[in-house]
């Protein structure tokens, strides 16, 4: 136990202390306080500011693509049919495989002279993008990978709460003479929806500080195009050692996710 | 009227099938993609229009495995992950005990607010503390920070299956004069044994992944296969049969794994979030 508290909290100490400091991993000089500097330095750091901007649109992106992808497997996997279990089991796959060694196959896929999306894309008529490579596509690109490793989460999450929902409901709108669309917009998606909230908290608070398939794929490329939050601090910390500034961004970044994860988490409660 | 029915089953029946599949298609191509590219030749893999049909090499395989410390690799793997996960065990399964008994909800919250915690906030504390200890690049280092994100994954799925297990049995236990020891030890583990495999074989898998804090404290001796595979990229031409097969190599473990705990996963991987 203390040792848990101590693994725990000791580290959101310290960073908080050093957030103080200047202080450079490369230099022998102890930590010399600085008071606020570093945060205000932050406020007018550019690649911290359009940081938050690209972590919101990676984040915000693949989200919502998620959710709504994913109540439809969900919907489609809740019929009947035969191979059902064996598809359900399929779809476990992505979320499981070691990220760093699925980003080398979307690497390989994207890439523009040898991938098998350009040459797919020139095939049925379309200009050929240069994926992870082109400014405009990097993060697009980027969330494309988030959906596949991530939208059967939702699914199996949402099945999971299709197959506990009351079945009272629907005899009913059956006989006041409903429609398919009716019952699933005024009944499945009303009951489904605490389910839907909370896989899409865990989603949020994960992408917000997805680190692997970016570094890998793009290390935050080309330029400062891919570079969120996250990767931004991971660079500020290990590759220019920065130790102070990095903690005061690390304050900041927590303070933001806390912030997201609070909203979200009232949101759930509200209309209910 | 029946015959107009019939006919509108029958195709929703063919666009169920054709979303079915486009769905299957979608989640299973990169996997598949990877496994034929790792059988195929350089030459293979570059040629545009992409090959089907190709004489296949295990080449890349061999490759891999003899040009690099591969199995060294692979034990380091092994070795930080199963040590990761055993610890977590160990120290998880009390905490996790004593929060789903005692209802302390403090401490539960504690717990989840680390699940919230960027990893980068846990790695600098510890990178400047294990550096000044000269513990860069050691197994103790990067099993230590591997707890971070396996102990409260442990905890976490625990404290729901301690929670399902009646109070009666405990104070059965007490009445027969049985010690708190004893009463964890000989009734409670046995009795979550299922999550206990489960929740291992997800920390392991978990441990297993981890390339962010692996690449920061492990060093070329002692790096794991995710990093391993990463530092493949740089050595300037691209060689993607050798990069593909070591990508197989490393998730083989992994879906195995995964497969054998398909039931547990979704709601360990939500920590617990929902019970699928």
């Amino acid at each position: 136990m203390i040792f848990l508290l101590f693994m725990l909290v000791f580290p959101i100490i310290y960073t908080v202390w050093l957030s103080f400091h200047r202080w450079f991993a490369s230099s022998i000089k102890e930590p010399q306080f600085v008071g606020l500097f570093n945060y205000i330095t932050a406020l007018s750091d550019k690649r911290f500011l359009l940081g938050i901007l690209r972590m919101l649109y990676y984040t915000g992106g693949s989200v919502i693509i998620e959710t709504i992808l994913g109540l439809i497997v969900a919907l489609l996997l809740n019929k009947e049919f035969r191979g059902r279990g064996l598809i359900r089991t399929l779809i476990l796959l992505p979320m499981v495989a070691t990220p760093v060694a699925i980003s080398l196959v979307w690497l390989m896929l994207y890439d523009p002279a040898c991938g098998v999306f350009g040459w797919f894309l020139q095939q049925i008529g379309l200009p050929s993008i240069e994926w992870v490579n082109d400014p405009k596509f990097v993060i697009p690109s980027l969330i494309l990978v988030d959906v596949w490793m991530w939208t059967p989460l939702i699914a199996l999450i949402g099945l999971a709460g299709l197959s506990s929902l009351p079945k009272d409901p629907y005899e009913s709108a059956k006989i006041d003479g409903a429609n398919s669309w009716q019952v699933f917009w005024f009944i499945t998606l009303p009951l489904l929806r605490p389910t839907l909230m909370v896989a899409l908290l865990f989603r949020t608070i994960d992408a917000l500080k997805w680190f692997d398939t970016i570094w890998v794929i793009t290390k935050g490329g080309p330029g400062f195009s891919s570079e969120t939050l996250n990767i931004y601090i991971y660079k500020t910390a290990f590759e220019y050692l920065n130790m102070g500034y990095s903690s005061a961004l690390l304050v900041m970044f927590f303070s933001i996710i806390l912030a997201i994860s609070l909203m979200l988490t009232k949101a759930r409660r509200k209309q209910w | 009227m029946s015959g107009s029915r019939n006919a509108k089953q029958i195709i929703k029946n063919i666009i169920f099938r054709i979303l079915l599949g486009v769905v299957l298609l979608f989640y299973m191509f990169p996997l598949l993609w990877m496994v034929i590219s790792s059988f195929k030749t350089q030459a293979d893999n570059m040629s545009v229009p992409p090959v089907i049909i190709f004489q296949p090499t295990v080449q890349n395989y061999i490759n891999v495995i003899s040009d690099n410390p591969f199995l060294q690799y692979t034990f380091n793997s092994f070795y930080v992950a199963i040590f990761a996960t055993g610890l977590a065990l160990v120290f998880g399964l009390p905490v996790a005990y004593y929060i789903a008994r005692f209802k302390c909800k403090k401490l539960a919250i504690a717990i989840l607010l680390s699940r919230m915690m960027p990893g980068i906030s846990y790695l600098v504390p510890w990178f400047i503390l294990f550096s000044r200890l000269r513990l860069v690049g050691t197994y103790t280092g990067l099993i230590f920070t591997h707890l971070t994100v396996t102990l409260p994954l442990v905890i976490w799925i625990m404290i729901g299956f301690f929670e399902d297990i009646p109070k009666s049995y405990e104070e059965a236990a007490f009445l027969d004069g049985a010690s708190d020891l004893t009463c964890f030890f000989r009734i409670m583990l046995p009795l979550v044994k299922p999550g206990l495999v489960s929740s291992g074989i997800l920390t392991f898998i978990q441990s297993w992944n981890t390339f962010m804090y692996s690449v920061v404290m492990a060093n070329h001796n002692t790096q794991t296969l995710p990093v391993a595979v990463f530092n493949f990229l740089s050595y300037g031409g691209i060689d993607w049969g050798g990069l593909t097969a070591a990508a197989t190599l490393i998730t083989l473990p992994v879906l195995v794994l995964a497969l054998l705990i398909q039931r547990h996963l979704v709601s360990g991987l939500t920590f617990g979030g929902i019970k699928g």
